[in-house]
């Protein structure tokens, strides 16, 4: 690497750091509660301060994975959402719910975090297998459109869990929707083991997903244990997502918005974009998360309304930038 | 310097024969090239010996059959070059060619001081350095083509497979290519094993032709050898005229039918 590629990837290390800290700032200050000062101390630390940090998780991890699927899948327009990850989540919590949650509260370990995984893993699965069975070289669209499909059907069969179980809709409803506006230090201990593992893999494998860039058979001919390291990648990702949805609810786009974002700046390496994810997800997540709590107040704009107004026009901007790719 | 034992080497598809065995050593330093009409076997000769697909038979590189390396180790024994290489249209060229080091970076590691240098001393080689923070989707066909060579050169392998490296280019880009692996091959010692369409210049670079037609082998030899019109008609269905200059160069001209 040039000095000049050295320099470069310093400077946008520190730009995010810098735009990461006024990020966590601006969260701790503003609210409907005013700014910092004694007499408002037991809010800063009980409310936004875990309101903030859960909100940097989050958008950490769904920018880590989303970089991560995009790089195992060679897809630029994957993300944990488009993948059927988050339909498949949201199936197993359903699930869990349905048995009762007072069934599993005696259990050592909460299974919902658990389970949300595993239904997340078969869903990426099942679009994985499908878009490669009708993209003979697995084509961006034909994932697309494989994940649309797996959506609709864990979406379809979450349904008719909720019709057969009533008394439990409430409580879905409220896990879809996410609790990062009211988000306590309990949450944040949740998720945390879950999230340093998942980043950990992820960014361990950042030079193997720059291999992958050549496609599978160049990969391999260099050495690559393609199959064993497509595994490893979407197995973390899967966890890192899976546990964040289970506090965060559904928060679409900032898989793919933010790599995207990255990717622009800094170049398309990997090595850069995984890392610059991890922060720059967090920091967006953080500021999006700002706007819902004045905006109506005193009511809360959930923070996936305010991402998906953003994500949606973006995400079909780059559809049409991105034609050719298919 | 490394010898290429083939023995009775061969591919299946779906129980469709790609590939029936083949035998043959190619010598340390040898240029081998595949001929053959479309479906003939070529590729899944190649990609047979870069490990991609499964075969039949043995591949041994000096003495030591394929089969008992490991994939990376392989990585380094053999460098394959494919037909429409994948080249992200924002990648860098440098970035590019590091790839080639892959094989001798650890699972969890990163390219070492001597990886890079490496890469800068291949890029200079092949008159590449102006080129190396350039992305790729900005390159011209030719400059791609000597970056996959680079790649390739970096990987450090004394094998070389190359499949149809000079299709997508025009005559000079052709000759240039050509030029640089025959020089390569003689500077460093490399043993190539290529597959072109283009006969003449087959001929022209290659020490031996195998010509394969549905998966067998039907003639081997130099180029005076293999390339005579009666062989060429009856195997790629083609009219032609062989035409051999003084110096054994053998020029193969199609002729038309209609006057």
């Amino acid at each position: 690497m040039s000095v000049r590629e050295t320099t470069r990837r310093t400077w946008w290390t520190a730009i995010a750091l810098g735009v990461f800290v006024v990020a966590v700032f601006l969260g701790v200050m503003i609210g409907p509660a005013g700014r910092v000062s004694s007499a408002n101390w037991d809010i800063i630390w009980n409310v936004r301060m875990p309101r903030v940090a859960l909100a940097g998780i989050v958008g950490a991890t769904l920018s880590l994975a989303g970089a991560s699927y995009q790089g195992v899948f060679r897809n630029p327009l994957v993300d944990p959402y488009l993948l059927g990850v988050a339909a498949g989540a949201g199936l197993g919590a359903t699930i869990i719910f349905a048995v009762g949650r007072d069934a599993t509260s005696g259990w050592p370990v909460d299974p919902l975090p658990l389970v949300s995984f595993i239904g997340g893993l078969v869903a990426v699965m099942i679009t994985y297998l499908v878009g490669a069975a009708f993209g003979a070289s697995r084509s961006s669209t034909s994932l697309v459109l494989a994940g649309v499909a797996v959506v609709s059907l864990f979406t379809a069969i979450q349904t008719f869990v909720l019709q057969r179980n009533n008394d439990v809709i409430r409580e879905v409803y409220s896990w879809i929707l996410g609790r990062v506006s009211n988000a306590t230090w309990g949450d944040v201990r949740l998720v945390l083991p879950y999230v340093v593992v998942t980043s950990a893999v992820l960014l361990l494998h950042r030079r193997h997903l720059d291999l992958f860039r050549v496609g599978d058979d160049e990969a391999a001919s260099l050495g690559s244990d393609v199959a064993r390291v497509r595994i490893v990648v979407v197995t973390a990702a899967t966890m890192g997502t899976a546990a964040v949805v289970s506090v965060s609810g559904l928060i679409g786009f900032v898989g793919v918005i933010v790599p995207h974002a990255v990717r622009l700046m800094a170049g398309a390496s990997y090595r850069r974009v995984l890392p610059l994810s991890l922060i720059v997800g967090a920091t967006f997540l953080i500021l999006v998360d700002i706007p819902g709590r004045v905006l109506q107040d005193p009511a809360e704009t959930p923070i996936g309304v305010v991402t998906a107004f953003f994500g949606a026009p973006f995400f079909i901007l780059l559809l049409r930038s991105r034609k050719a790719i298919a | 310097m490394s010898s290429v034992h083939l023995d009775a080497l061969s591919v299946s598809y779906d129980h469709s024969v790609a590939l029936s065995p083949f035998t043959s050593e190619v010598r340390s330093g040898e240029w081998l090239c595949l001929i053959g009409p479309n479906g003939a076997g070529k590729s899944s000769m190649l990609r047979a010996i870069a490990g991609l697909v499964p075969h039949d038979g043995a591949i041994v590189i000096d003495g030591v059959p394929l089969s008992i390396r490991s994939a990376r180790r392989r990585a380094t024994l053999v460098a394959y070059v494919p037909q429409s290489p994948v080249m992200p249209d924002d990648m860098t060229a440098f970035e590019y060619v590091l790839l080639g080091r892959s094989p001798y970076v650890s699972y969890f590691g990163h390219e070492s001081r001597h990886d890079r240098a490496m890469v800068a001393n291949v890029l200079e080689r092949l008159d590449l350095v102006a080129f190396s923070s350039r992305q790729l989707g900005t390159m011209s066909g030719g400059e791609r083509q000597r970056l996959v060579i680079a790649r390739a050169l970096a990987q450090e392998a004394p094998v070389l497979l190359l499949d149809e490296p000079t299709s997508a280019l025009d005559i000079g880009h052709q000759q240039q290519a050509l030029e640089l692996v025959d020089r390569l091959r003689r500077e460093n010692g490399l043993t190539v094993i290529s597959a072109m369409h283009d006969l003449t210049l087959a001929g022209l670079y290659a020490d031996r032709l195998a010509l394969l037609h549905e998966g067998h082998l039907v003639a081997m030899g130099d180029a005076a050898t293999v390339l005579r019109a009666e062989t060429l008609s009856e195997f790629y269905g083609a009219s032609v005229t062989v035409h051999q200059h003084d110096d054994g160069t053998v020029v193969v001209i199609p002729r038309r039918t209609l006057q």
